[in-house]
């Protein structure tokens, strides 16, 4: 038997010891499975099991350590949020000033050619911008931002911050013991407040299609504020097997799977997140890297796009399968960039990228799995209704 | 009857003549989690030694089986269909993956014991 990587894609270099957030001894002590994960150790699931833990996040609550993600603020030299905001605008497809403080983003950073450099989670405050990039990006974001803005603002790296997400139904009643305020919070409000003293920032969002919210906090206040939390009965430690398994139902990408320098926000299916302001046409269209490209897959159409996909039967078709139109196999259309078992669905999920003949809902396909042809039918996403609280 | 195992987390188990059951030991099935899909070889299939004879999916990963010995699929644990978790709750009993008819019954011998492959 010959155990398959889960996250292949994030192996960390060789030289470089792995890195621990600061619940790695918390992850242990609750009997955690530790991987490899963007230079850390992670948790990969608990002994509850990836089944369960997921099942758990979308019915009660889940708490993921997501401390491996990087926190920016990003303060402007003179002024507030709204010149943080006007500067950032020039390296993203996305609506800033029109964004109310203490709102948050689902927010692209995007290359000269239009590509993803990375998908990020942006909040207005105040002062300045609240930014969640990915781990494996985390570096080289804050670079780049720091370079684009160098006369206009100002880029602090968290990195040594903690976040926590509480994910699910029950999120919300957890989480108001610690933060009365959070009851009266939407889905993707975002406040600096602060908890015995110290600054956190709470936001209501999260990646896993439920209800939720996201603390990031000092490092040494983690373990107890993890502790607190998991003592309610409804909150359960949740690992990243089950976090892939939430976001793939949830139709949520993963950066360096679903998404790269080489794929655009239109090939993403992610126009929605392109508000009109910044299309063509609108009062402040272009102005980002890619724009003109960006500009020209929305008035033309795109070669390919990202679709959610469902295998008939049992077998999971994951990420790299190839997928044809026809059953024998003569004509490729495209490739799973990730699958698996969804537990909520109850049986596979995936989602790839095909060509734009094949795109529409309900198109038959089929994805070549060890060597036979297993039809699959183009679907909407999510796979699960979300539970956001908006 | 006896069980004997391989360093890739297979058992084996000698039943009749020459015929053997194979399945993932609990070691395995704890290591990969949850298990949502098992799929064998078709029955007939023949199969070298350290050929892959199934493949066992969890939520996280896929992994293939390998058969330690050359044999012939006789016959594939149906029960894993409708429940694949049968794999994870009784792994070297009701878990079984598939029955093989051995090319050279006398090379079970080769493989591990249980006292062996606890010292792995």
């Amino acid at each position: 038997m010959w155990f398959c990587p889960i996250f292949a894609g994030v192996i960390p270099l060789m030289n470089e010891p792995l890195k621990h957030t600061p619940l790695y001894d918390l992850h242990v002590s609750l009997g955690a499975k530790m991987v490899p994960f963007a230079g850390y150790e992670m948790p990969v699931q608990y002994p509850m099991g990836v089944m369960e833990e997921h099942q758990h996040t979308r019915h009660k609550a889940g708490l993921f350590d997501v401390s491996h993600m990087g926190q920016l603020r990003i303060r402007p030299r003179s002024g507030g949020g709204a010149e943080a905001a006007a500067a950032f605008e020039t390296l993203v497809p996305m609506d800033f000033i029109a964004l109310p403080e203490g709102r948050q983003r689902y927010a692209l950073l995007t290359n000269e050619q239009g590509g993803i450099r990375d998908d990020l989670m942006v909040a207005r405050q105040a002062g300045d911008l609240f930014a969640v990039v990915n781990a494996a990006n985390k570096d080289s974001d804050a670079a780049y931002i720091e370079k684009q803005l160098a006369g206009d603002c100002q880029v602090t790296r968290q990195f040594d911050r903690a976040l926590l997400a509480l994910q699910g139904p029950k999120a919300v009643d957890v989480i108001v013991d610690l933060f009365p305020q959070a009851a009266a919070m939407r889905f993707m409000d975002c406040v600096d407040t602060t908890l015995d003293g110290v600054a956190v920032t709470l936001s209501r969002s999260g990646y896993t299609g439920e209800d939720g919210f996201e603390l990031g906090l000092p490092a040494d206040k983690a373990e107890a504020v993890a502790r607190k939390l998991l003592d309610h009965p409804d909150v359960a430690p949740i690992g990243l097997g089950a976090r892939d398994s939430l976001r793939l139902e949830a139709g949520l990408c993963l950066y360096g799977q679903d998404l790269d320098t080489t794929t655009t926000p239109v090939e993403a299916a992610l126009v929605w997140s392109i508000q009109k302001s910044r299309r063509p046409g609108g009062e402040r269209a272009g102005g980002y890297p890619g724009a003109e490209m960006i500009a020209q897959q929305l008035e033309t159409g795109v070669y390919r796009k990202r679709v959610g996909l469902i295998p008939e039967g049992r077998a999971p078709i994951r990420a790299g399968v190839e997928l044809f139109a026809d059953e024998a196999g003569t004509e490729k259309v495209g490739r799973v960039s990730s699958g698996g078992f969804g537990p909520t669905v109850g049986g596979p999920v995936a989602m790839g990228y095909v060509s734009k003949e094949k795109a529409a809902l309900d198109t038959p396909l089929f994805a070549s799995l060890r060597g036979r042809m297993v039809p699959v039918v183009v679907r909407r996403m999510p796979f699960v209704p979300a539970g956001f609280k908006r | 009857m006896t069980t004997r195992y391989t360093e890739t987390h297979e058992w084996v188990r000698l039943e009749s003549g020459n015929i053997a059951t194979i399945g993932i030991t609990a070691h395995a099935a704890e290591e990969l989690g949850d298990v949502v899909f098992v799929e064998a070889k078709d029955v007939g299939t023949h199969l070298k030694d350290g050929e892959a004879v199934a493949v066992v999916e969890s939520v996280k990963a896929a992994s293939d089986i390998y058969t330690p010995l050359a044999a012939t699929v006789e016959s594939v644990n149906s029960a894993l269909t409708d429940d694949p978790a049968l794999i994870n709750g009784d792994p070297e009993g009701k878990g079984w993956i598939l029955t093989v008819t051995l090319d050279d019954p006398e090379a079970f011998n080769t493989l591990l014991s249980a006292e062996d492959y606890k010292k792995l």
